[in-house]
């Protein structure tokens, strides 16, 4: 029952995700390795060496791997992968990008974006925008798993001198590079492991409204998301998305302003422990699932609140 | 150039899913069916490709029932030139899916295959980035930007922190993300053309790939309710029950 967890990392830190998908690999079984394949990493590396219920961390410290290029990663962790009856990822777009290509190498059905754990072989996931709830159970000898991280409380920092072991890269696949990379900075927390959540919809009506939002956000500190529609509008970039094919979040506190509530959004915050919905449509679907509803002209509501936090 | 196209033929993007009573699977009687959105937009990403003189010919594929010919026929009313319908009645898993499409690769000989990231019916994301692999092929995901070269694409892709650019040797796979175009609808003069396009059915005991399935479903249910809650009347009263009821704000 050896586990492999694909750690997410940036180089410098884990990346949050990872602390999910090992508390989801300790619900497995509790020989437990994470491999941090990435260049310079020896940051990541003590913060990994810490991580509650791993036994042992490898590391393939190589330029090859520095911006995670599944053509290569997948190469890496194929020749380690004879060790292990599960790996697991992260549900992020770094897992969701990587895991499937090893699994092909492998010939083996992944089970994406599981949500819990029933048996060795069996696992709950969301299908159709979370609709439905799938049970399913996998056949396979090795089991490749990407791990919905809002479903699996993240483990504690609490461990120490976990050993590494060092192991060697893999020849290069040679047939796609890195050019670039725009990642958003943000004093605030992120999105996906934020307590608090505000999400703006359609009817922020402009990327300049947003501002309402972050003021708001501010005080409470809160992570500031969006729906698909404001994205598509262009009123805030992509990684504000929350929905099915974007971010999941299931923060304490979920404020949806000016979002009517497609089910595709919902698929990605409907698990949130309270949802707030500020509407002026008192008929918008967003009130079916909010504990709390203000029908409100938004531009109205959000000076007011900030006023009052 | 060569674009080849797989989609798939999933319950319209409108349609409420609910289990079957005895929650075996999903309900799918009597649903309306239509191209996976993510599928239309690589649909229309390898047709400007076309429109710009960058590619000759876009290939169309699904694997399927012989009901999906309606989803190539609206892919070749949208400006596929040709399709293919590799036909079975079973209900394959992405892996199966992508070892049949990787067999008409070997076939067809395109330079860029473009996919849609995921179909909103399994919400698996796998299909492209396992075509990736039993090929040898580069692959760029989540894509919302697609620029061609001789020897090479340069994608854009959406990652969770922002953007990510990549450069792809070819042949190279490419999955589309929402925001990379928006696709057009067909017009009738078009519905009318596709009706005498080519369109190949291929029994898929005829590309010898193991498709057994290597999962069981084993239940199908509705997520936990969440219920109504209470419509608060002002602005105080919602900061009053999210700091003294619900206890989430300070």
């Amino acid at each position: 029952m050896s586990i492999l967890v694909i750690a997410e990392h940036d180089n410098v830190n884990l990346k949050g995700a990872t602390l999910n998908t090992v508390a989801a690999a300790k619900e497995i079984g509790s020989d437990i390795t994470l491999l941090v394949a990435g260049s310079d990493t020896s940051s990541v590396i003590s913060e990994a060496q810490q991580l509650n219920g791993i036994t042992k961390v490898l590391s393939c410290d190589n330029d090859l791997y520095k911006n995670s290029l599944a053509e290569e990663l997948s190469n890496l962790v194929v020749s380690l992968a004879s060790s292990f009856s599960y790996i697991l990822a992260p549900a992020t777009t770094f897992g969701k990008n990587l895991l499937p290509r090893i699994s092909a190498k492998l010939d083996v059905q992944q089970i994406s974006d599981i949500i819990s754990i029933e048996s060795e072989d069996t696992f709950k996931r969301p299908i159709y925008a979370g609709s439905c709830i799938a049970t399913v159970k996998s056949n396979d000898t090795v089991k490749l798993i990407t791990v919905r991280s809002t479903a699996f409380d993240p483990v504690a920092n609490d461990n120490s001198d976990v050993p590494v072991e060092p192991v060697d890269a893999s020849t290069s696949a040679n047939i796609s590079e890195f050019v670039s990379e725009e990642l958003a900075k943000s004093d605030r927390p992120e999105l996906t492991s934020a307590n608090i959540v505000i999400s703006g919809g359609r009817g922020m009506q402009s990327g300049d409204n947003f501002h309402l939002l972050d003021s708001i956000a501010d005080k409470l500190g809160a992570a500031v998301g969006a729906s698909r529609a404001a994205v598509d509008a262009g009123f805030v970039p992509n990684d504000y998305q929350v929905g099915q094919t974007g971010k999941i979040v299931a923060p304490d506190l979920y404020i949806a302003v000016g979002i009517s509530g497609a089910i595709q959004h919902l698929a990605g915050m409907k698990d949130s422990k309270v949802i707030v919905a500020i509407n002026k449509d008192e008929d918008a679907p967003i009130f079916q699932v909010s504990d709390y509803g203000l029908v409100s002209d938004l531009f109205d509501a959000l000076p007011e609140l900030d006023s009052k936090l | 150039m060569k674009i080849l196209v797989p989609l798939k033929r999933v319950v319209d993007y409108n349609v409420k899913v609910r289990p079957l009573p005895d929650n075996t699977n999903v309900d799918l009687n009597n649903v309306k069916m239509s191209v996976n959105p993510f599928c239309e937009i690589a649909l229309e990403e390898a047709v400007r490709i076309k429109e710009a003189g960058n590619a000759e010919e876009v290939i169309a594929i699904t694997v399927g029932k012989s009901e999906s010919q309606e989803q190539l026929r609206t892919a070749l009313a949208l400006g596929a030139d040709r399709a293919i319908l590799v036909e079975t009645e079973s209900l394959l898993e992405p892996l199966a899916i992508a070892k049949v499409i990787s067999k008409v690769v070997e076939e067809e000989k395109p330079d860029l295959i473009i996919l849609g990231k995921q179909a909103i019916d399994g919400d698996n994301n796998q299909t492209g980035q396992m075509l990736g692999a039993l090929l040898d092929y580069p692959q760029a995901t989540n894509a919302s930007e697609v620029i061609l070269d001789d020897s090479s694409v340069t994608v854009t892709r959406e990652i969770d922190g922002g953007l990510q650019t990549l450069k792809l040797n070819k042949p190279a796979i490419v999955t589309t993300d929402l925001r990379l175009n928006e696709p057009r609808y067909a017009s009738l003069p078009n519905i009318m053309k596709a009706k005498k396009k080519e369109l190949t059915i291929k029994n898929i005991s005829e590309l010898g790939v193991d498709v057994e399935p290597r999962t069981e479903l084993l239940s199908v249910e509705l997520p936990p309710s969440r219920d109504a809650g209470i419509i608060v009347e002002s602005v105080d009263e919602l900061v009053d029950k999210l700091k003294n009821e619900a206890k989430v704000i300070g």
